[in-house]
């Protein structure tokens, strides 16, 4: 990928609050994402992760503080302009959150129906990219017949099949076996190192975190390999929350041996 | 029980108001911009219209029947008893049709849409739906208010008609009056405004089974047993809405008619 446009933000937080009932859940976060760049979010449970992430997506409005998608204010927004920025950012929610009424077909081409894509094209795309989850066989069934980590590669292929700019993971791994988080791991690091797209992926599992910072995807061998030497990837880096407030921002390098003893605490 | 400050309370009920009151701006206001989703709007035709049949026809039926069973021994005493066809459409049409069906199809589909909506909210889907671009109010929301009011205007039609229909059998049948002189008294008591009245309602009753229903739905808190809860205050709260706004409109075509 060109530096420039490495280099290029795509996502600007600066000072975000918000409180729900008189309780600050986020207390002026700021952080900056740039082009081509995964950051994990951690942090305890109740810590406004998921609150961070949809006020991103402009799903919450913050109480107070700016927001830039693509260079965009989205905190002055309308709600059509919000839904316009939407068909950039694709989201993984955290129970998936499939619709139940509608099979996996309809549930992965669901924003190109709305669009009005041509209903073959939208089936060979839909094709493509339960290919990318390894869910091809499952394109007929409903939500129900499917089990959790199914449900969350659906989720996965929802999100990626518009190819979007952004993509927002909220604990793709949360609930799920280890084995099974390990797919999710891998399918999101496949999709990292395959179409270099910004992404934020908050998890409760510190070593899914880990695992994305110290492998890579082979496209040589299609498969998931630890990066030689011991390196860690340079693309992905780490926020880590407590009670609302960045605690850490940094490289996996700067985070694992950082001397701040509650987050050496944590990462223990 | 959890006591709060008046003004918590006060707050939170002008904040339900607030957002009821935007619901309902937006939901009309979609279905006059684009996209219309029109299927949706005839899904939900089919699934509140053509599936509240039965219990219209059924209520609608036996309350006539139980009115002209009911009103022949008042109207005897004053040997007025070849008046029941009057009676029975008078109050049919004017008001046990509109506010019958209206209580029916709240009981049916402003539960129905409240569990829909709050089982979608609960589990994300409306979030998702807004990630993916889609707005709910246009999507969810407008085709189930078009829908209600378009469905709940004929429902009450129906029902005034088989009401009438169930008056008139038990008259003749059962109380030995004249066929041909009750549907010719039933016809001509019904004047103008009488209509104007009995058809405004249900225009009425089905935006409130509607945007209360979605409303409810749509802000939907705690899981299953929110869900369980809006349902319940769907269905508590837009049956009162009908009755109030039933004497609201009552009153109003009473003082431009004068009946």
């Amino acid at each position: 990928m060109p530096e420039e446009k490495a280099k290029e933000p795509v996502l600007e937080v600066q000072n975000v609050s918000i409180a729900f009932d008189n309780n600050r859940v986020l207390d002026d976060v700021s952080f900056t994402l740039y082009n081509g760049e995964t950051c994990v979010l951690l942090g305890p449970a109740g810590g406004g992760k998921s609150v961070l992430l949809k006020i991103i997506n402009g799903l919450i409005p913050p109480d107070s503080g700016s927001i830039r998608v693509f260079g965009q204010e989205i905190t002055t927004m309308t709600q059509q302009e919000l839904f316009t920025m939407r068909r950039r950012v694709g989201m993984v929610f955290q129970e998936s959150a499939l619709f139940d009424s509608m099979n996996v077909e309809d549930n992965v081409a669901y924003r190109l129906n709305e669009e009005g894509v041509d209903p073959a094209e939208a089936h060979k795309r839909v094709e493509e990219s339960l290919e990318f989850v390894e869910l091809s066989q499952a394109i007929n069934k409903f939500p129900s017949e499917l089990s959790g980590g199914m449900r969350r590669r659906v989720s996965i292929a929802r999100a990626l099949i518009t190819k979007p700019d952004l993509i927002l993971y909220d604990s793709p791994t949360g609930g799920l076996d280890p084995i099974t988080s390990t797919t999710i791991v891998e399918l999101i690091l496949k999709q990292r190192d395959e179409s270099h797209t910004a992404s934020l992926m908050i998890t409760h599992r510190l070593q899914d975190a880990f695992f994305l910072a110290t492998h890579h995807w082979d496209s040589a061998t299609k498969s998931v390999q630890p990066i030689p030497d011991g390196g860690v990837d340079k693309n992905t880096k780490f926020l880590v929350l407590n009670e609302g407030r960045v605690v850490f921002d940094g490289s996996t390098l700067e985070l694992t041996h950082s001397e701040d003893p509650w987050l050496q605490n944590f990462l223990s | 029980m959890k006591f709060v400050s008046p003004t918590e309370f006060a707050k939170d009920k002008l904040w339900s108001v607030q957002e009821y009151s935007l619901l309902c701006g937006r939901s009309i206001a979609s279905l006059f911009s684009r996209p219309v989703y029109f299927s949706d709007i005839f899904t939900q035709m089919d699934s509140i219209g053509i599936g509240s049949l039965p219990i219209v026809i059924l209520s609608g039926f036996f309350t006539g029947c139980v009115l002209a069973l009911q009103s022949v021994s008042s109207l005897k005493e004053f040997g007025a008893v070849s008046m029941t066809g009057t009676l029975v459409s008078l109050s049919m049409v004017k008001e046990l049709g509109p506010v019958l069906t209206g209580l029916m199809v709240s009981g049916r589909n402003a539960s129905g849409m409240a569990s829909e909506l709050g089982s979608m909210k609960v589990t994300e889907q409306l979030d998702a739906m807004r990630a993916l671009g889609v707005d709910p109010i246009r999507k969810l929301v407008a085709p189930r208010v078009s829908a209600t009011v378009f469905m709940l205007f004929w429902l009450t039609v129906i029902s005034d008609a088989v009401g009438m229909l169930g008056g008139g059998l038990v008259g003749v049948f059962m109380l030995g009056l004249n066929a041909h002189s009750y549907w010719r008294t039933s016809y001509r008591a019904l004047n103008y405004g009488d209509v104007v009245q009995g058809m405004t309602k249900p225009v009425f009753f089905g935006f409130i089974i509607a945007t209360v229903g979605c409303y409810f739905g749509v802000s939907t808190k705690g899981g299953t047993q929110g869900v369980g809860k809006a349902t319940t205050q769907a269905v508590v709260v837009s049956s009162v809405m009908i009755i109030v706004m039933d004497f609201l409109i009552s009153r109003l075509t009473i003082g431009i008619f004068g009946r």
